[in-house]
């Protein structure tokens, strides 16, 4: 008998809802990229094909504005990825190699917390904290604030990572004279690479995503790439929003394609 | 075989417990320089915990370990001059053979030259040198066995750990390589402390075992003597096969003692160093018992089983008393195996019969 | 829902074991120094006086919470009733989300289903597929939205100029935009715990179902559901918790007339309108409501597995 009726693992209409809902999912980008090539100024004709919008993004009138923006985006990311990536990798040691320690449980709950609290009581918190120090807002106080939650998204690949390596080969390291740093040198960090690569990949991305907390840290003389949007977007949303929402569209995509390969790296090198 | 005296390894006293549960009771062993001593005993017995204690990746509750005179017992384990032959080899996985074996060698300040140049020698014994730029994912099993060994010997320590090396082996390269390591311990000199729970590796190998269950040390002593002279129940028990009789012990003097056998009869023969007057067991190995006519012999009683095991066949004898007996007989054309119902006599010398208590 | 695995509790990996305090102390000085610190902070400027223009006085005030909760009339001197304002746009907050999370789990579980039953590769490449358009700016995410949903956009145009309908249907500015735009921002949130929870889940128990006479449908309400509820219980409150304090979504899609609370709270820091403490109060007020259902849910969590 045909084993379509047996399979247990069928649901009729499943499929069908599964491909709406990848329909749904992308629809509203696949749209968006379309129109970013519409040569025409209205956004509700369809022209013909042209790269004009992206001409005006890179050098019509916005684009100093938007270049700033993308500058400062990208730094805050690289910092605070980085930042971000070295203490959650010694945190994820601290947890998983260092056996027990006061604090331990809490530490746990510390790590996830900026993922438990909702974004914006995030954004005003640290807003009411920064005025109430005097701490002007700015780049400083954007990239604090993105470092912070940062940590768990470096964190969540290097743990995992960190998880499946067995002690025994620190052990040995040890057998052989190593001292503790030089294991974690030598031979830790070493096998951990690929975790770190996604964890910092991840951050980054995260950082350059971000747009409440930034809206709310950043005062009113910085602006990144989100806010930049967000703010001409207020005004109505014009073709070459379309185009930067492209473009930054595909950046999201390749650095997440590129976290997933270079975690995927470190298996099949085991 | 050892040539001196000269103690390598000295347990002392040692006690090892995980909260309420002690691994280690006590334990009290000497391990002779260039000796090639075994830790035996079945899972869970401390063996692999007391071989972790003198690398030093488990704290000993107390006691001592004296490394060449030396207490080591407190010293992390990159401080100990020793080195251990891990059980899943733990070869660095990023690093090729020579860079694996080099380790040791650099971390104690030697310069790359000479470090390479050990190395060589090093590989060299353990017949790898042709491999010397694979990574450990381009390794067989028994290859990668033999890296670690090379990475262990390389900084030449005192001692030498082996965590049941051979375990992940099959058979037939499980022999070879039991010949190969001693071969090795016996041109190096190095002393080689070794855990295992095959029986056959012990006492092929080793020049002394120490059978271990418990947490405690049960007998120290050469093959022969673990094998022919048990001295309680659990080593005659653990070591080859034995039938236990339960059986009255009387008349203890000059290692000898007295019992009544279930037909009545009554033997003298040796007994355990530690054995008193009272309940106890009396041991014949399945090899030394033979079967006579019916009614004749120690003790009568009738074959109920047969074990077919190729070159042997073992013949379960049920004794008069209910009590089973297993005998060895060879699979020969000349010998007459009994068959199953047939009463039978059994027979052995008392010297080969061994008194013991628990 | 928690970031990486849990460390064991026997752990024997103690390599390190010393330096576990030295290694943690960055984490707890950025996090401790750059969230715990400023939510107390906030704690506390929900009992002080507002400043106009934004900033506050610092004396001690119920003044934030009394808005919050009671009408006083237009001059503070009549008898306090309650003032629904606010806790209508809190309620309304809470009515959104769970729309918005039941839109996900009515289309996220079968889709969850369908890729957790894949073979393979064609599994990650599904999950893939899933997944990368969570990855693209949130912000970028609801832009798109609202540019295709809004009254002379794209889905409109195919609609008139196929011959479906003969006027735009409206949906901007409306709760079914603000609902669809948290829908499209948290459903990967729906979709990867309850397929976690499918991967793990033994076929063989559907086999001994149908082997006892059950159908197809029986099978699913009452031996695969129940097997496969705490996929289903991690991935509501993964849509729900987010979509509860969700500023963009109202405001891009949802215009004047769709205030939730993240707009209300965004509102209180904008320029001269701005009431710090009331700002303050409403987000410890929404901070709780999170906890609380945290709480519920770790709790049931512990209980489940004692």
């Amino acid at each position: 008998m045909a084993s379509k009726n047996l399979d247990l693992r069928r649901f009729p209409g499943f499929l069908p809802l599964t491909y709406l809902c990848l329909f749904l999912l992308y629809a509203p980008l696949i749209i968006v990229m379309i129109y970013s090539f519409n040569d025409s100024a209205s956004i509700t004709r369809w022209d013909s094909m042209s790269l004009r919008w992206y001409q005006e993004v890179f050098f019509g009138v916005e684009a100093p504005k938007f270049r700033t923006a993308t500058f400062n985006s990208v730094t805050i990311a690289l910092i605070a990825a980085t930042s971000a990536t070295i203490i959650a990798t010694m945190a994820a040691t601290a947890m998983l190699r260092s056996g027990k320690f006061r604090g331990k449980s809490a530490s746990f709950a510390l790590i996830n917390l900026p993922l438990m609290v909702p974004e914006i009581v995030t954004a005003v918190a640290t807003l009411i904290f920064f005025s109430a120090i005097g701490f002007k807002a700015g780049y400083l106080t954007i990239v604090l604030a993105h470092i912070v939650f940062c940590i768990p998204f470096a964190y969540l690949p290097i743990a995992a990572r960190m998880q499946g390596i067995e002690d025994t080969f620190e052990q040995a390291a040890q057998d052989l004279y190593a001292t503790r740093f030089q294991t974690f040198r030598l031979i830790l960090l070493p096998l951990m690479t690929p975790g770190i690569l996604s964890g910092f990949l991840l951050a980054f991305i995260i950082s350059l995503d971000d747009f409440i907390i930034t809206n709310f840290v950043k005062g009113a003389g910085v602006e990144t790439l989100p806010t930049a949007i967000y703010g001409a977007v207020r005004q109505g949303i014009k073709p070459n929003i379309m185009a930067i929402s492209t473009l930054l569209l595909l950046v999201s995509v390749v650095f997440v394609t590129l976290s997933y390969f270079v975690g995927r790296m470190g298996e099949k090198n085991k | 075989m050892p040539e001196n005296d000269n103690i390598a390894v000295d347990i002392q006293n040692v006690t090892k417990m995980y909260g309420a549960f002690t691994a280690l009771k006590d334990v009290n062993l000497d391990i002779r320089d260039n000796e090639f001593f075994t830790l035996l005993g079945p899972s869970g017995c401390g063996k692999t915990t007391l071989l972790r204690s003198i690398a030093g990746f488990e704290d000993i509750t107390k006691g001592a370990i004296v490394l060449y005179g030396q207490n080591i017992a407190n010293l992390l384990p990159n401080q100990r001059p020793v080195n251990t032959v891990f059980q899943q080899y733990a070869l660095f996985p990023h690093m090729n053979v020579t860079q694996n074996v080099m380790f040791g060698l650099l971390r104690l300040g030697q310069d790359k030259a000479t470090a390479k140049a050990r190395v060589g020698e090093v590989l060299e014994l353990v017949q790898l040198t042709a491999f010397a730029d694979r990574m450990p994912s381009q390794l067989s099993g028994g290859q990668q066995q033999r890296v670690a060994l090379a990475r262990a010997l390389a900084p030449s320590p005192k001692v030498l750990l082996l965590d049941e090396p051979l375990s992940a082996l099959d058979l037939k390269l499980r022999q070879a390589v039991r010949l190969e390591l001693q071969q090795i311990q016996q041109q190096t000199g190095i002393t080689f402390v070794f855990v295992t729970h095959d029986q056959e590796e012990a006492l092929t190998m080793s020049d002394r075992i120490a059978v271990i269950e418990g947490g405690q040390v049960q007998q120290v002593g050469s093959a022969r003597e673990i094998y022919e002279a048990p001295k309680n129940k659990f080593v005659a028990d653990f070591i080859g096969e034995t039938n236990l009789l339960d059986v009255n012990v009387t008349d203890l003097a000059g290692g000898k003692g007295s019992c009544i056998l279930p037909s009545g009869a009554q033997i003298t023969c040796p007994a355990a160093d530690g054995a008193h007057a009272g309940p106890g067991h009396l041991s014949v190995r399945p090899e030394r018992i033979a079967i006579t006519t019916a009614g004749g012999g120690l003790v009568q009683g009738n074959a109920s089983r047969h074990i077919y095991l190729g070159t042997d066949v073992h013949v379960e004898v049920t004794l008069t008393d209910g009590e089973k007996v297993t005998v060895r007989m060879q699979n020969s054309t000349q010998i007459q195996i009994p068959e199953v119902g047939q009463a039978v006599g059994l027979e052995f010398e008392a010297d080969a019969a061994r008194l013991l208590v628990d | 829902m928690a970031a990486g695995p849990q460390p064991t509790p026997n752990s024997n990996t103690s390599t390190y074991a010393g330096f576990g305090i030295p290694l943690i102390l960055p984490a707890w000085v950025i996090i401790g120094f750059f969230l715990v610190v400023p939510v107390c902070v906030m704690l506390i400027y929900s009992f002080l006086t507002k400043e106009f223009r934004g900033g506050v006085i610092w004396e001690f005030s119920l003044a934030a919470y009394d808005q919050f909760f009671f009408d006083r009339g237009l001059f503070g001197d009549e008898a306090p009733k309650i003032e629904w304002t606010y806790i209508s746009i809190f309620w309304r907050s809470i009515w959104q989300a769970a729309v918005a999370t039941v839109f996900c789990l009515i289309i996220g579980f079968p889709t969850a289903w369908f890729i957790a039953t894949r073979t393979g590769r064609n599994r990650s490449i599904w999950l893939f597929l899933i997944t990368i358009p969570y990855w693209v700016n949130l912000l970028i995410r609801t832009i798109s939205m609202k540019f295709l949903i809004r009254d002379n956009g794209p889905m409109n145009e195919l609609m008139l100029s196929s011959g479906l309908i003969s006027e735009p249907i409206h949906i901007i500015n409306t709760n079914l935009a603000v609902q669809l735009g948290l829908f499209y921002s948290y459903l990967p949130f729906m979709v990867l715990p309850i397929y976690a929870a499918v991967e793990r889940y033994n076929f063989a128990l559907s086999e001994a179902a149908a082997d006892l006479y059950a159908s197809r449908y029986v099978t699913l309400t009452q031996i695969i559901l129940p097997a496969v509820k705490p996929g289903i219980i991690a991935g509501c409150i993964l849509v729900f918790v987010p979509s509860l304090g969700a500023f963009l979504a109202p405001d891009l899609l949802g215009g004047a007339k769709n205030f939730m609370i993240g707009s209300l709270i965004e509102e209180q820091f904008k320029g001269a309108a701005g009431n710090w403490p009331f700002g303050a109060a409403a987000s410890m007020i929404l901070l709780s409501m999170v906890l609380v259902v945290l709480t519920l849910y770790a709790r049931q969590q512990t209980r489940e597995q004692g």
